[in-house]
């Protein structure tokens, strides 16, 4: 059941500096970083992983467009809630760095106001000086690590997770602030062998402050039969609390 | 004035001298900036005593509602014997009539009303009662329907002005039942002597003689209060001498309230840090404990979930569940600057734990970005697990209503024992809207109700056409709403006033009264203006020109978004209803303010609404209070708190309500991050200066399940707008407008 998918879909995406392209907001985030959240979803995705829940953010076309004027004034209708909480502003997706120059404008209007920065991404990239600059910019990036193991990676995202894996050992090297997430797929991402290895590769990094296990639901389901499309892992069941509980204990993490 | 049962306590400040409750508090009361740690559960005692009430809940529901009612003597404060649930039990003693959760009948208010009500739930009125009021005594409700005009009544029964309080009590008087406790009942007799005297004028004008009269009422209550606890063995006429005798003498007073009239809302006012000065008291001079002071207030708050009414079918429909608010105002700040929450502020919301949530009391948070940070998260965690709490915006009401206020029913703020309203129910602006695109007619009947004037006729609405016409179909509405309300309140005085209430207050010079104007429907308006403004508005009319349907062409912005475009319009809104209701004359010169609110009736109203330009359909509720439709908020739940926090409070002081429902997962991945989140929430949102906030937590599976189940739901709580209610005995209509309504989630 191989998802035909292209290595790069970034053709036709946002290359430019003051105008992103958003598929929404949510203005009361609570799981993605500490505090009270701003998140953005940015359109466009460069992975086309089975269980995703915005499927709708796929497409590069969609969305709206947003100047960064336009987002900072949005933004700062919130800070009343984000910094006393230790909040910030998260920008989530699709795949946030894909609009990588209007980001860096952005986040460098935030750092002016003095707004926590975060970005939740798969780190499919490589790293670039741009990369570099918005890495610098960000004060946490909550990093998904799709699958350890390359096999199930690429049949899960359609992509080897070479960049990702390297993504987290630049952003080691250089003591940035992550959390690593991983959602738990029963009988995809929770074989044992894999998650020991998973295991093994978080603790060579020095930077994790904190690690999620994210159960797979089917709730956005209803976006891939919204747009005709057949959902592709309907035939595996949601995890449970006890696949949670199992995959921490393999973990060693606090349930 | 001095008195023995004062001992221990500070005399500094007035309070000695006159009646003045708050300056007793605060030369008394004990600020408490620490956590809840020193709470203890419920007693044995209690455990029995509760067991025993919660068999009676049961035994209420297998009865169809009402467990008993005596349907022969007339309610009054002093009408029956004493009752009791279990004598050796019962710390706080009280009932409204000889037995528990059996129901009064108050006839003054309307006898159809009464008769009604008893039979829906297979009771008959006594005939010698019968005959009394329909041929001796006349009622409120025989005296509005006399002097009602033919367009108040064509507006009432086409759902114009809706739910108004012509048939049953107007209730959101808060007596100021901590006087009984304080002072005892003779000083407050001597003062009203006082009063009296002070009216022996020259002139004895109409309002002379009628606020003579008044006060006579109000000296005879005073008297049936003292008789009516004398048959529970207590003689009230002095103060209360030790905590358990304040809570006993502050529940008589209120006690005496609920028999003698079956308000809309019979709210208690802010007494649980009052209450606190005396068991701080008796804790020092160790009379008392921590564990038997939670007692006292478990047993307390107990009577108060007693507390029954018995109601006619349409009340319920309006007000479902069974609603009495018994609204208790906790925390707040002083204007000293020190904190005004104390221990039972703490201990009247653990009673959510030692006797588990219910609907009543309505405990409502006063909030302040000062309070301090250990009650901010004990009501948190609260709210989280029992979802039995409102809170409203202390930051912002203090500004005109000072340190000692609080609120009747849901939302509606008053200065305890110096200010009372005449409740007004609401208009629904979006029927005005859809009669100023129809000239007059009703969209479902057809008829004419306003006066006629040329219909909107384009295939298009224009905004500014449709802008001027509702400009001019507002004016109207509110010409004949305050007409309505004048009528009722005058006939309300007359036939049922609150003699016992009104003897809890200041002497009548210093009472503001305000009336008290709602809207309902704000929302549909809104967007139904932004919809015509900003994408296109095609008119569908039946074969007689009326405009039945309308289909939009376009997107266009939506209330609950924080978007200008369109949250701009529902403030000017606000303000222009505000400004029209102004232009008119009130009934005793009472000051207009405004409301939005709608209680559970947001599904009524909009069941009596057709189909209106923002694409809501005939029948479809109209949102919540302030809140947005159903669905139209996509940007997350701060969004739709900016929204409403940009209604302006200036233009509507009685209150602007919002409820809101999270699952806990989108609250927050664990306990303390959602306590903190919550915090963090309500502190954001009253700094934007929203007004008020009922907060749900739980799970839609949950109140999915509790439809199927109710059985295995007793206890089950839920925030609607302004109240508390138990899910079960909501209607399945609400229960699934309650369902459908957006509860903010995560996937």
């Amino acid at each position: 059941m191989y998802f035909p998918i292209k290595e790069n879909n970034m053709k036709g995406c946002n290359k430019m500096s003051n105008i992103g392209r958003i598929h929404s907001f949510e203005t009361f985030g609570a799981v993605d970083g500490p505090g009270i959240r701003f998140v953005i979803f940015m359109q466009g995705c460069n992975l086309k992983c089975k269980y995703c829940q915005n499927r709708d953010t796929w497409s590069c076309h969609g969305g709206l467009e947003y100047t960064v004027e336009e987002l900072v004034a949005k933004i700062k209708r919130y800070i009343n809630y984000i910094l006393p909480s230790g909040g910030g502003v998260t920008i989530s997706g699709g795949e946030p760095l894909l609009q990588l120059k209007f980001l860096i404008n952005l986040f460098k209007e935030l750092k002016k106001l003095k707004i926590p920065t975060a970005i939740d991404t798969s780190g499919n990239f490589d790293i670039t000086n741009d990369m570099k600059e918005i890495i610098s910019l960000t004060d946490l990036f909550l990093l998904d690590i799709k699958c350890i193991n390359d096999k199930i990676c690429k049949d899960l995202t359609g992509v080897s997770n070479k960049k990702e894996l390297y993504f987290a050992k630049y952003l080691s090297s250089i003591n940035k602030p992550m959390w690593i997430r991983q959602v738990l797929v029963p009988g995809i991402t929770d074989k044992k062998e894999d998650l020991i290895e998973l295991k093994r590769f978080i603790s060579s990094l020095s930077s994790v402050e904190k690690i999620e296990i994210l159960p797979y639901h089917d709730l956005g389901k209803f976006k891939w039969e919204n747009l005709n499309l057949s959902y592709p892992l309907s035939n595996i069941r949601t995890a449970n609390f006890d696949d949670v509980k199992r995959v921490k204990e393999i973990l060693d993490l606090d349930i | 004035m001095d008195f023995k049962q004062w001992n221990g306590f500070k005399r500094d400040g007035e309070w000695t001298k006159e009646i003045d409750v708050r300056g007793f508090i605060q030369s008394n009361y004990t600020p408490y900036t620490g956590d809840s740690s020193f709470l203890c559960g419920a007693t044995e005692k209690t455990k029995k005593l509760w067991n025993e009430v919660l068999e009676l809940y049961k035994k209420e529901r297998e009865n169809g509602g009402v467990l008993d009612a005596d349907c022969k003597t007339p309610s009054s404060i002093n009408a029956y014997e004493a009752g009791y649930i279990n004598k050796d039990l019962e710390e706080i003693v009280g009932l409204q009539t000889d037995k528990p959760l059996k129901r009064a009948i108050m006839p003054n208010g309307g006898i159809r009303i009464v008769e009604k009500s008893a039979e829906s739930y297979g009771f008959k009125v006594d005939e010698q009662t019968e005959y009394i009021y329909h041929n001796l005594r006349k009622t409120h409700n025989d005296g509005v329907f006399q002097v009602y005009t033919p367009d108040i009544r064509a507006a009432r029964s086409s759902h114009l002005l809706t739910g108004l309080p012509d048939g049953y009590g107007r209730g959101r008087i808060i007596g100021d039942y901590r006087r009984v406790a304080l002072y005892g009942v003779d000083v407050l007799i001597s003062e009203k002597k006082v009063d009296l005297e002070i009216l022996n004028v020259d002139e004895f004008t109409e309002d002379v003689i009628r606020k003579r009269e008044e006060i006579a009422d109000q000296i005879k209550a005073l008297e049936d209060l003292k008789k009516m606890a004398l048959k529970y063995g207590f003689d009230i006429s002095v103060p209360a001498s030790n905590a358990k005798e304040a809570i006993q003498w502050l529940y008589f007073g209120y006690l005496g309230a609920v028999k003698d009239q079956n308000g809309a809302a019979m709210s208690i006012g802010r007494t649980s840090t009052f209450l606190d000065i005396y068991i701080q008291r008796d804790i020092d001079n160790g009379v008392l404990t921590e564990e038997q002071a939670q007692e006292l207030m478990d047993h307390f708050v107990m009577k108060l979930r007693l507390v029954r009414f018995l109601r006619a079918p349409e009340y319920n429909a309006l007000f479902s569940g069974d609603p009495v608010w018994v609204t208790e105002s906790i925390g707040g700040m002083g204007v000293d600057g020190r904190t005004l929450v104390t221990k039972n502020s703490f201990r009247i919301l653990n009673t959510l734990d030692t006797l588990g949530p219910a609907p009543e009391p309505n405990l409502t948070v006063l909030w302040s970005n000062n309070l301090p940070e250990g009650f901010k998260k004990y009501c948190a965690d609260i709210s989280i697990r029992t979802s039995s709490i409102q809170y409203e915006n202390d930051d912002l009401m203090r500004i005109t209503l000072g340190d000692d206020y609080g609120i009747a029913c849901c939302v509606s703020a008053m200065r305890i024992g110096k200010q009372m309203q005449f409740f007004g129910a609401r208009a629904n602006l979006a029927k005005t809207l859809l009669y100023a695109i129809n000239g007059g007619r009703d969209e479902l009947s057809g008829k004419q109700i306003a006066p006629k004037f040329q219909p909107i006729t384009s295939e298009y609405l224009n905004y500014d056409e449709v802008i001027e016409k509702f400009d001019v179909m507002m004016e109207y509405v509110a010409k004949i709403y305050i007409k309505a309300l004048n009528a009722i309140h005058f006939m309300h005085d007359k036939y049922s006033y609150e003699a016992l209430e009104m003897a809890l207050h200041d002497r009548d010079e210093n009472i503001l009264r305000t009336m008290a104007c709602g809207i309902a429907g704000l929302s549909v308006v809104a967007d139904s203006l932004s919809a015509i403004k900003y994408a296109r508005v095609k008119v569908i009319r039946d074969n007689t020109g009326l405009a039945t349907d309308f289909e939009i062409e376009g997107d266009f912005p939506k209330y609950g978004n924080d978007d200008d475009r369109v949250d701009q319009i529902a403030v000017e809104i606000v303000k222009e209803f505000l400004r029209k209701l102004e232009k008119h004359q009130t009934y005793r010169h009472s000051k207009h303010t405004l409301s939005i609110l709608t209680i559970t009736s947001n599904v009524v109203y909009g069941k009596n609404t057709g189909n209106t330009p923002d694409g809501r359909k005939a029948g479809e509720p109209f949102g919540p209070g302030a809140n947005p439709l159903h669905g139209r908020d996509s940007n997350g739940a701060l969004a739709v708190m900016n929204t409403i926090a940009k209604l302006p409070y200036e233009y509507s002081e009685d209150g602007i309500s919002f409820t809101f429902s999270i699952t806990p997962g989108a609250l927050g991945k664990d306990k303390d991050m959602r306590i903190s989140n919550l915090v963090n929430m309500l502190d954001g949102y009253f700094k934007q200066t929203g007004h008020h906030i009922n907060v749900n937590v739980f799970n839609r599976e949950l109140l999915e399940d509790a439809m199927e189940h109710p059985e295995n739901y007793p206890q089950l709580t839920i925030r609607v707008s302004g109240y508390a209610v138990n899910f079960i005995k909501l209607t399945r209509e609400q229960q699934l407008d309650v369902i459908h309504r957006t509860i903010h989630e995560r996937i």
